[in-house]
């Protein structure tokens, strides 16, 4: 009896578990069935997460065409590549800075950039915006990526790292005569590439997902980002028949980072486990 | 912080370094300014999009700008504008639901965080694959999620409705119904960051002596002793930094409030930073939007602050 008992309950605690996992899957499970579900089903069966035959592929290519993802494509692609570009300088230099040269007022300076994860950039659209009409970038993709060419969380990070990394190697470039930046780029980089995939997973991330910012900061439609056109998608579809379009539409967000992610899933974890604050 | 005691640490080596390359007829190592040069391109920006914007917020609260005209005409209003926010029903229902959305949220996300932390700490396949469905909801943008639950929550032909017709309950109207739509929110909320904060609960786990709890299993703790009196109180760290981290993300995201309601049905969702984004982007009153950045910035200030020590912890938790 107490050996069925001690088989019993591990199966019926994996059995609750799979039902956890399946309710918190289902969501994407209905997108995945949704979104290859042909029109003619009708709208009272929409709900159903039983896979319809014939699959069709009609619901993407009326995303991609009615919504124009594909440009949006383009212009995520441009800000997450053109904000983390920016930042692997700016986070590199600083954390260098903080990791290896001792300085008269260094403490006042780690706690100034501390200052910008506590007022993260949400809070201060209002006068981001204002910031940024007056540099002249309102409407521009520059416009939206200029907050975030700094990042406190990078620079965090990028010390962490090169104050991991054994000092003897710049020592002995040093000792050869090589210039601070020749140590940082052909001495230091290269071994601190985990820190800088790490910073890059979280960076990609954040600017891949972000809504709110590029909301306010684009107004010319040809210039939005993938979650305004999802957005804007959303509030047209509330007629109801488009909702495989729509379905079809979220996948096509959400399915790179998804691919990303599965394909590289340790270091993901990894990576936001260390941030905690999203950069 | 650790970061004077490493300060004084480097400043023998480099002195160490200065000495021998000088020797060698080198430039010396140490130039004054290079450190701040180095710093420069990132306190540019931390300038103008982290510190100017406090002091802007801070000016414009000040004064009364109406939309269309420029600052030359501004008035003093002195605390005119944050007379005028505290007077606004609609700011203190959005500082009433922030609070509500804010502690309705963490609760049931802590406690499912854990719960989740402690299902897949083991490295089995199957602990890996839940961990991989918890996990997802927190990478896909939040207008997704907002997307999909909007399908959820429809009435009648939704996710929630189909399924709940099919055993005999009849759902209410998730988003139109202003009882319900704040939890509606809540609920959307909870199941996209539970699996975030769950990675944290794994690490913390991990953490915990395995000697510690052999003991207390040899001792005789049953499993319920063991997590109330040996797990929970290891976890205290973890707990106070996933609260910051979560207070914050709870303070700055609204994207699933633009999607789904933008704020209604009559101000039941409305949050504080939707009501900024309103103030500013939808009425044009800049004072005003001033005036409530000024408060929430405080707000979370107070919030960071109190915790500073937390958060070093956290950030050099896993170097």
């Amino acid at each position: 009896m107490q050996r069925l008992e001690k088989r019993l309950w591990p199966a019926l605690l994996a059995a609750f578990l799979a039902a956890v996992a399946f309710l918190w899957a289902a969501p994407f499970l209905w997108t995945l069935v949704a979104s290859f579900r042909p029109e003619g089903v009708g709208s009272a069966d929409m709900a159903s997460l039983v896979p319809d035959t014939p699959q069709t592929l009609e619901n993407f290519r009326n995303a991609l065409e009615s919504g124009s993802f594909g440009l949006y494509y383009v212009n995520t692609i441009i800000v997450v590549v053109g904000v983390l570009a920016v930042q692997c300088v700016t986070v590199s230099l600083a954390g260098y800075a903080f990791a290896r040269l001792s300085f008269p007022g260094r403490d006042a300076l780690f706690y100034a950039f501390l200052l910008q994860l506590m007022l993260v950039p949400p809070t201060l659209i209002v006068p981001n915006l204002a910031t940024v009409v007056d540099l002249g970038l309102y409407d521009t993709l520059p416009g939206v990526m200029a907050p975030y060419f700094a990042s406190a969380f990078g620079t965090f990070l990028m010390r962490q790292t090169f104050l991991a990394l054994p000092r003897d190697f710049e020592e002995a470039a040093a000792i050869d005569g090589a210039p601070w930046w020749a140590i940082i780029w052909y001495v230091l980089l290269p071994m601190a590439q985990p820190g800088l995939v790490a910073f890059a997973i979280v960076s990609v991330t954040a600017h891949w997902n972000e809504f709110l910012w590029p909301l306010m900061v684009i107004n010319d439609p040809a210039k939005h980002t993938l979650t305004i056109g999802l957005a804007a998608f959303t509030r047209g579809a509330e007629g109801g028949k488009e909702w495989g379009v729509l379905a079809a539409g979220t996948l096509l967000v959400m399915a790179p980072l998804a691919v990303v992610f599965v394909a590289f899933q340790r270091r993901f974890v990894d990576s936001f486990v260390f941030s905690g604050v999203k950069g | 912080m650790s970061l004077a005691s490493n300060a004084r640490a480097f400043e023998r080596i480099e002195n160490g370094l200065v000495i021998e390359s000088g020797r060698a007829r080198r430039r010396p190592l140490r130039v004054r300014w290079l450190p701040y040069a180095l710093l420069a391109p990132s306190l540019l920006f931390l300038g103008l999009f982290t510190y100017l914007p406090v002091v802007r917020v801070a000016i414009e609260s000040l004064y009364d700008q109406p939309h269309g005209t420029g600052a030359a005409v501004a008035t003093f209003v002195g605390m005119g504008n944050y007379a005028k926010v505290f007077a606004d029903p609609a700011f203190r229902q959005a500082a009433l639901n922030n609070l509500i959305y804010a502690v309705g949220t963490l609760l049931p996300t802590l406690v499912l965080a854990l719960a989740f932390a402690l299902a897949v700490q083991r490295s089995t396949r199957f602990a890996s694959v839940l961990r991989t469905v918890f996990f997802f909801p927190s990478l896909v943008p939040l207008v997704a999620a907002a997307s999909l639950f909007f399908f959820i929550f429809l009435p009648g032909l939704g996710l929630l409705d189909y399924y709940l017709a099919k055993i005999g309950i009849n759902g209410p109207n998730w988003l139109g119904d202003s009882d319900i739509a704040l939890w509606s929110v809540i609920g959307l909320t909870v199941w996209k960051n539970a699996g975030y904060y769950m990675l944290f609960y794994i690490a913390g786990l991990q953490n915990i002596p395995r000697d510690t709890l052999e003991a207390a299993m040899i001792d005789g703790a049953n499993a319920w002793q063991r997590l109330r009196y040996v797990i929970l109180p290891a976890l205290v760290p973890t707990t106070s930094f996933v609260v910051v981290i979560a207070l914050i993300n709870l303070l700055t995201s609204v994207d699933h409030v633009i999607v789904l309601t933008r704020g209604g049905p009559s101000n039941s969702t409305n949050l504080l930073l939707y009501y900024i984004f309103q103030a500013a982007h939808e009425n044009f009153e800049i004072g005003k939007a001033a005036a409530a950045t000024l408060l929430s910035v405080a707000v979370m200030l107070a919030i960071s602050l109190g915790s500073l020590q937390v958060m070093e912890r956290g950030t050099h938790a896993k170097a």
